[in-house]
């Protein structure tokens, strides 16, 4: 088998992670190890055997439609390093 | 060579519902910012989502009113990218197994009717709204978590106008179903706009050029006026199209490009772990079902055919469902709801206007916000709908003049005295006595000796002069076509 390949570097990016070279070469092997664990699952018969989304075999977890109190603006804010006029202040965001 | 626009929708629309999606955060516009938020929807670390019942059914029932088909099972995934106003750096949405799929909507399009068919509705959460600034941007998450359904065309929208009509025709099933206010005001319903052209006739799909983010259905027709004759252009000019992004801009008038497809996003989707698959059971479905509604086109061709209503008025009444009801009530029984219909519309409607205008006024002049003020509506009323239909019946079998009825409706509207009392009080049954009628039809040819004169010698119109003064000496009540008759007989012997 050619053994499948992931790109780190652009995984990485969408993700957000910083990784150095090393990181790279090391998290590129384990990944590329990974996918050919999966090749071999491929070649396993499951027509029929239901897709699990979830391993807990429950549905319909649902909650009353009713408004309850939120957090103050201040608190909700505590957290963020640059408030201002209630808002959470970020670089400014161009499309 | 000529092309074709080929032409499909996404439209996001927010639910009505109490509370947020995952959290129990009030779903209210214009407070203050980031005072309806609470750590599930901030995305803190270690929260955990769980369903508002409501969105799922009013999700559901917005497949049901598009015809869609109910999957016996739906899951929720995770859609992600990095924006500032994604708290969690992804949201939550229907990927693959959305809760609704494969419907349609039916719509009256250039004199005719259309059809566009809905590749699905599912359901998502709204993100934080940015406000941009000189320097920086500020993000407010009071919208983050409010629960948001994509409804999805197919391409079968072939131009500008089909697509405003489509979108209208849409938010009128929305606003009765009770699924969304769809206020464009406040955000509830926006659009991305999917484009392209090909040579008329095609079957294949030219580069799909996306428009994102409409806020008002007027902008998506005239952003698609401008796109679609900019595409043609290129083509016919030996360009080629790329499948891109635009950005419409609306004082400009123009579509801008902001994205090729080369920095197409990879939003890495997989099955959301925090929430539980959605498998609706008979009973709940059939609880769902109880709430279906009429469908606002069902309910105007229903208005054209049971009560003989010409188009105009039927629109009347499925644009304005409290006065439709109203309508529907007061022409119980009656024998011509035509007559009912122009009552409804021209005088009680405009009567309720002139009111609640006046009200308005006053209520301003005393200081009051518009939000707070209090008006006369049609459950204000003092009358009920049957004595309308009375007072149409007094007039249909000639008891009262459609002047004097005039008179009786503005004292029913002011006192909600019934129709016949109020005829009965102030004497305006029409006269159709003949012998008080030749009298007066005697009296008034003797005052009008040329128009008398006139008639005689052959011009017939001279005849209105002499029954408006036979009118003027009954005040008004007596019969008119019973007058027409005594002058004529008189005059010609
Ligand atoms: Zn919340």
């Amino acid at each position: 088998m050619a053994g499948a390949h992931m790109d780190v570097t652009d995984v990485a990016h969408l993700a957000r992670i910083r990784l150095t070279p090393a990181e790279e070469q090391t998290l590129g092997r384990q990944l590329d190890q990974i996918l050919d664990y999966m090749e071999q699952l491929k070649g396993l018969d499951v027509s029929g055997v239901e897709p699990t989304a979830h391993p807990f075999p429950l549905v319909n977890v649902m909650r009353p439609d009713e408004a309850r109190p939120s957090l103050s603006q201040d608190e909700a804010l505590r957290n963020a390093p640059a408030p201002a006029n209630g808002l959470f202040m970020v670089p400014k965001i161009v499309e | 060579m000529e092309y074709e626009a080929v032409i499909g929708l996404e439209t996001h629309v927010q639910l009505k519902t109490q509370s947020k999606m995952w959290c129990g955060c009030a779903n209210t516009f214009g407070s203050p910012p980031n005072t309806n938020v609470c750590p599930v929807c901030l995305g803190m670390p270690g929260v955990l989502p769980v369903a508002n019942e409501e969105a799922l059914r009013l999700t559901v029932l917005t497949g049901l009113l598009l015809n869609c088909e109910i999957p016996a099972r739906a899951k929720f995934d995770r859609k992600n990218y990095f924006y500032p106003d994604v708290a969690k750096n992804y949201q939550i949405t229907q990927y693959d197994q959305p809760s609704t799929r494969g419907g349609h909507v039916d719509f009256e399009f250039q004199g005719g009717m259309a059809r566009v068919r809905i590749t699905r509705a599912h359901l998502e959460e709204d993100v934080g709204k940015n406000n941009h600034f000189d320097r920086n941007s500020g993000v407010d998450f009071n919208r983050a978590g409010v629960p948001l359904l994509e409804i999805v065309s197919e391409p079968d929208l072939t131009s500008a106008d089909m697509a405003y009509e489509y979108l209208n025709a849409l938010k009128d099933i929305l606003v009765y179903g009770g699924i969304s206010d769809c206020d464009m005001e406040k955000g509830m319903v926006r659009c991305d706009v999917n484009v392209s052209v090909r040579p008329k006739g095609g079957t294949g799909l030219g580069a799909k050029i996306e428009i994102k983010n409409m806020n008002s259905f007027s902008g998506v027709r005239r952003a698609l006026t401008y796109e679609i004759p900019r595409q043609i252009e290129v083509l016919q000019g030996g360009g080629t199209l790329i499948q891109s992004t635009r950005r419409w801009d609306d004082a400009g008038g123009i579509t801008e490009e902001m994205r090729t497809k080369e920095h197409a996003h990879d939003y890495r989707y997989f099955p959301e772990p925090d929430l539980m698959p959605f498998e609706p059971t008979p009973e709940w479905l059939a609880a769902v079902k109880s709430r279906m509604v009429e469908l606002p086109l069902a309910r105007k061709q229903r208005f054209m055919k049971t009560y003989e209503l010409p188009a105009g008025d039927a629109e009347v009444f499925k644009n304005d469902v409290p006065l439709g009801h109203y309508f529907e009530t007061a022409a119980q029984g009656a024998a011509n709801p035509k007559a009912v219909a122009n009552w409804v519309i021209n005088n009680l409607r405009a009567r309720l206007a002139e009111t609640q205008a006046r009200e308005i006024a006053e209520q301003e002049s005393l200081g009051l916000e518009r939000s707070d003020m209090t008006f006369t509506g049609l459950s204000d009323l003092k009358f009920p709908p049957q004595a309308l239909r009375d007072l149409v019946g007094l007039v249909e079998n000639q008891t009262l003049s459609s002047s004097a009825a005039q008179q009786v409706f503005v004292e029913m509207f002011e006192t909600g005295k019934a129709p016949a009392d109020i005829v009965q009080e102030k004497g305006l049954a029409q006269v159709s006595d003949t012998g008080a009628l030749e009298a007066l039809c005697d009296e008034a040819i003797a005052a009008n000796p040329g128009p008398a004169a006139d008639y005689r010698s052959g011009k017939l119109a001279a005849l209105n002069r002499i029954k408006g003064h036979v009118m003027k000496l009954s005040q008004g009540k007596a019969n008119p076509g019973l007058v027409g008759e005594i002058l004529e007989r008189k005059l010609r012997a």
